[in-house]
């Protein structure tokens, strides 16, 4: 870092902004690695070893440089390094792909055509990221930044406009022209119910508070299995969240700032760490920042890991040291939240929206999305699809588009059957209704919910009674068990279902689920009761032959329900290679040496490890 | 003071209070169970739900923990409220068949099958002896321990604590310990035990006797 | 030896002034026993000077802690949804199949603790097996005894 001073005015943090510039323009030629949760999992940390290893020992670290950002969005092909400025695109580099890289495109100019990516629907290869139709297609304006940002390092937001927001807000506007500006630009929240968030900042601004106390929390208890856009902002663009919520502060009148983060997301507590101790340094957070004698803290609060505490009131409860138990929201948040003070409660991504539009303005945002969704979404494309990855798109964007214009549609060109959005608590999009336009209220049309972002795509070998029933189970595990309709409810709807998928399912059940379900919407005590029926009430609503297949035919249409389903082998396809007889824990699987093999159904766990070594597709589920 | 309307019957009652008092105060009886004069509100076991209407739309709301507000329209007794209470009534003996708390609000209510698996948990999480151990007694050495259907009553570590005076109010608060119903055979999760005795048909006066008996003039099984 | 009273003393000292805290400080005294040992967590109702039950009934709710001691290795599977629709039950049933235990159990020579997570959030690799943080992606029942002879 080049100065470790804290800033005390505008000035010096467009000097600052003026040096780091000179600073970045005189290495031309970056080699950038994206080290996300994902991209590490995948061994991007050795790729960016061995690059910054290489280049060193090739004596290069003056001329190149090597950068660890955050996740790009496309986790498919990770590990990806690109080469700027031209943008070359490697994916699913190893180490041992690092000297040719550096030979090659480095030194010789030359492009590592191996490495390239290559289009799944048309099998050409792309030498440019920005040529990609997954990136092509997308409106990123808040994840963009994540792949020029190490997020360990301040400097770089800095080079990007970053905290020229925050001065702006500080410097020019009065926190009530701050909250009308949010409110005109249309932004709801990114967390699921989509509330408006100037709204919300006005409420708690406005409410009545004993000593002056106000909280503002960032929620970042990303509890929606399918979701991690605000993993992938906390780990990749730490300080865009930091800046929208001193803003945020500002404008509402607050002090004290928690971040509520999942205990599962260790690499985002890490970077958020190191950016909150950068920007305190810098004086862009703490005692009269910037010289504006406003003063604003973030603390970080690890959760404990409990779904429930996406809730506000439960997650302001456990911020407590209080088990994480909704409360009746008679009385809102924003009048009594954290400690009995108003409190302002907003999601990761909406924190990160905040910034953009203070410096581009209401107008501009507002006139990206449709007439009640403003602004993009960013959603995570998960399950059976190719282009695996979070995707940013602008609000009213078809499924279709996402789907196969980004997407690259579904693996081994098999059959699209639905899209489960919103988490637990959302529903099942069928096939039929892939034109739908995505925005907050046209899902709930759907009988789904925007949530957090999460899509899981499903195949034709997706059983929806078993994703039903995997949702349920989850609920049954995360429900805080207060009141009896989510606790009870749940468990017996879980009953049922397991009946159902078991082959014990009977005439009515379907209809006890959708009075249970009923039931359970109406009269649960919190957010996440009242839409835990969701799965089941909306793969009823749009799969009920499935139910049916299961209960009166004792059949799993989709062959993954084990106790309605059997393996055998096709005596056709089988070489009797023995790998199956090898690998069953049962001993079930008999056969001679190059001779077709037959499974003992009495023996048979249905395990699948067969099916699964089997190279010659000779497993059949039926 | 605030004026809203329950039942179509316009009432006034004090700022601050509930649904459930302002009702209980014009002799409407709503069942409830978790809840007690007594003790805090805690909105848990959503029997005494009630419909808010406003304007074409409404909601069901625990009327226990609901703040009377002005204007507001409250129906206790609508179809929508005893439907869906019923289908409660029904989670709630699958849970706990032997509460003879239970079994006569179930029998008040009409509910004459139990369509769900039964548990047999012992205990409906009311959190009623939680509360008096905490706000009666100055203890504090009950609590709700695990979560979701694990979820139980229980002290810390199951041991009990040098601050238990052995007041026995948590077991004289429950709803399920102090009445237990002593029935030989639950036929679909009900004791029928008590719907064979003759009905008192009227009470000749409310005097709030017990939260699971009905008002004036309604059929009312002991 | 350094006794629990003093240990957990050390923690709660990082967290002074600070009366947020319960959840972090049991994190931390976690992380210093692997698990949270019955006195540890009467110490910190002591010295926080908060309801014991409170303490239990925290530790006893949220996900991220154990009462048990847990096995020198820690197999996580990801239960999400991206990871359930990729078969993530087909290899936790092997997982389990494999070290004769199930979710939340421990061996008997206390090698191996098995816990499930809902979601590691890297969807993109499912389905996931974290064994001593080590990310697995893409398992499959066959994969699993690979990663635990590793």
């Amino acid at each position: 870092m080049t100065v470790s001073t804290k800033m005390a005015n505008v000035t010096e943090l467009e000097e600052l902004r003026a040096r780091i510039l000179v600073e970045h323009a005189a290495n031309h030629l970056s080699l950038v690695t994206s080290t996300g949760t994902c991209g590490l999992a995948c061994g991007a940390g050795e790729v960016a070893n061995a690059l910054s290893k290489t280049v060193a020992d090739l004596g290069l670290s003056d001329s190149v440089d090597i950068k660890t950002t955050g996740c790009h969005g496309f986790c498919a092909i990770e590990p990806v390094v690109v080469i700027y400025p031209e943008r070359i695109l490697y994916q699913h580099v190893t180490p041992e792909d690092v000297p040719e890289i550096i030979s090659e495109s480095v030194i010789n100019k030359r492009i590592v055509e191996r490495l390239l990516f290559r289009d799944p629907l048309t099998g050409e290869t792309i030498t440019h990221e920005q040529d990609i139709p997954f990136y092509q297609k997308q409106t990123k304006l808040v994840l963009d930044k994540n792949r020029l940002i190490d997020p360990t390092n301040i400097d770089d937001y800095l080079a990007l406009d970053g905290y020229s927001a925050l001065a702006k807000a500080l410097f020019k506007s009065q926190p009530e022209q701050i909250i009308e500006e949010i409110k005109s630009s249309g932004l709801r929240g990114r967390g699921g119910a989509g509330f408006p968030t100037g709204r919300k900042w006005e409420s708690v601004r406005n409410a009545y508070s004993y000593d002056g106390i106000r909280y503002v929390i960032c929620n970042a208890d990303e509890g929606d299995p399918g979701a991690y856009m605000d993993r992938s902002l906390l780990e990749g663009n730490p300080h865009s969240i930091i800046e929208g919520m001193i803003i945020g502060a500002y404008a509402i009148g607050a002090h004290d700032g928690y971040v509520y983060v999942r205990y599962e997301y260790p690499l985002a507590v890490n970077n958020l760490t190191i950016a909150l101790e950068q920007a305190r340094e810098y004086g862009l957070l703490g005692e009269d920042i910037l010289g504006s004698g406003f003063n604003f803290d973030i603390n970080i609060s690890r959760g404990g890991g409990a779904f429930i505490c996406g809730e506000s009131t439960a997650l302001m409860a456990s911020l407590e040291g209080k088990i994480g138990e909704p409360r009746a929201k008679h009385i809102h948040t924003s009048e009594s939240g954290l400690h009995g003070r108003p409190s302002d409660l907003n999601n990761v991504e909406t924190w990160a929206n905040v910034p953009l539009i203070i410096n581009r303005g209401a107008d501009w945002y507002s006139r990206i999305g449709t007439k009640g969704s403003k602004g993009t979404k960013i959603f995570s494309l998960v399950g059976k699809i190719n282009n695996t990855g979070l995707v940013e798109v602008p609000m009213g964007i078809s499924l279709k588009e996402i789907i196969y214009d980004i997407g690259g549609g579904i693996p081994n060109g098999k059959k699209f059957k639905a899209v489960q959005t919103g988490g637990p608590s959302g529903g099942c999009i069928p096939e039929s209704m892939i034109d739908l336009p995505v925005d907050f209220d046209r899902l709930v049309e759907a009988g789904s919910i925007m949530g957090s972002g999460g899509m899981i795509v499903m195949d034709k070998d997706t059983c929806m009674v078993d994703v039903a029933r995997y949702f349920v189970n989850f609920l049954t595990e995360e429900s805080c068990g207060k009141c009896v309709p989510c606790r009870e409810g749940l468990d017996r709807m879980l009953d049922i279902l397991t009946d159902i998928t078991e082959g014990r399912g009977k005439e009515g059940d379907i209809e006890l689920m959708e009075e249970l379900g009923e039931t359970i919407k109406d009269t649960a005590l919190c957010a996440l009761g009242t839409s835990a029926p969701n799965p089941v009430l909306s793969t009823i609503r749009y799969f009920r032959d499935e139910y049916e297949a299961h209960i009166r035919e004792k059949r799993c249409p989709a062959g993954v329900c084990k106790s309605l389903i059997t393996f055998t082998i096709d005596a056709a396809k089988c070489t009797g290679c023995m790998v199956c007889a090898r690998e069953c824990p049962q001993g079930a699987i008999t056969g001679k040496k190059k001779q077709p093999h037959v499974i003992d159904q009495t023996k048979c766990i249905k395990c699948g490890l067969c099916r699964d070594n089997c190279k010659f597709d000779a497993v059949i589920v039926s | 003071m605030v004026e809203l309307l329950i039942n179509g019957i316009k009432t006034q009652a004090v700022a601050g209070t509930t649904v459930l008092e302002a009702a209980r105060e014009m002799g409407i009886i709503i069942p409830t169970l978790c809840y007690h004069e007594g003790l805090s509100h805690y909105g848990a076991c959503r029997i005494c739900i009630v419909e808010v209407v406003k304007g074409n739309r409404s909601s069901l709301e625990a009327s226990c923990t609901l703040p009377v507000e002005e204007g507001q329209v409250i129906l206790t007794d609508s179809e929508r409220v005893k439907k869906r209470r019923k289908v409660i009534m029904e989670l709630l003996l699958s849970s706990c068949p032997n509460s003879k708390t239970l079994q006569d609000m179930a029998a008040n209510m009409g509910v004459n099958e139990v369509r769900f698996k039964i548990k047999n948990r012992d205990c409906i999480l009311c959190g009623l002896c939680v509360r008096y151990c905490k706000e009666q007694m100055q203890a504090g050495v009950i609590g709700f321990v695990g979560r979701g259907t694990s979820r139980r009553v229980s002290t810390a570590f199951e041991a009990k604590p040098e601050e238990c005076r052995n007041c026995g109010g948590c077991e004289w608060i429950c709803p399920v310990c102090e009445r237990a119903c002593t029935a030989d055979n639950l036929v679909n999760g009900l004791c029928g035990g008590c719907q064979n005795l003759v009905p008192v048909e009227t009470c000749p006066i409310c005097v709030h006797c017990s939260e699971s008996v009905g008002i004036s003039g309604q059929k009312v099984y002991w | 030896m350094i006794g629990t009273h003093e240990k957990v003393a050390t923690i709660i000292e990082r967290y002074a002034g600070n009366n947020d805290s319960l959840i972090p400080i049991l994190q931390d005294v976690q992380s210093e026993y692997h698990y949270l040992p019955e006195d540890a967590i009467r110490e910190v109702a002591h010295q926080r000077n908060l309801p014991l039950i409170q303490v239990y009934g925290v530790a006893t709710f949220f996900k991220s802690f154990s009462l048990k001691p847990r096995g020198r290795h820690i197999i996580n599977v990801c239960m999400g949804t991206a990871c359930h629709v990729r078969n993530a039950q087909g290899v936790l049933k092997e997982v389990e199949r494999k070290l004769g235990i199930g979710v939340g159990e421990t061996t008997r020579d206390m090698e191996y603790t098995l816990e499930t997570v809902n979601c590691l959030g890297a969807c993109a690799l499912g389905p996931i097996v974290v064994a001593d943080e080590t990310y697995h992606s893409q398992m499959t029942p066959g994969k699993v005894k690979k990663v635990l002879n590793q």
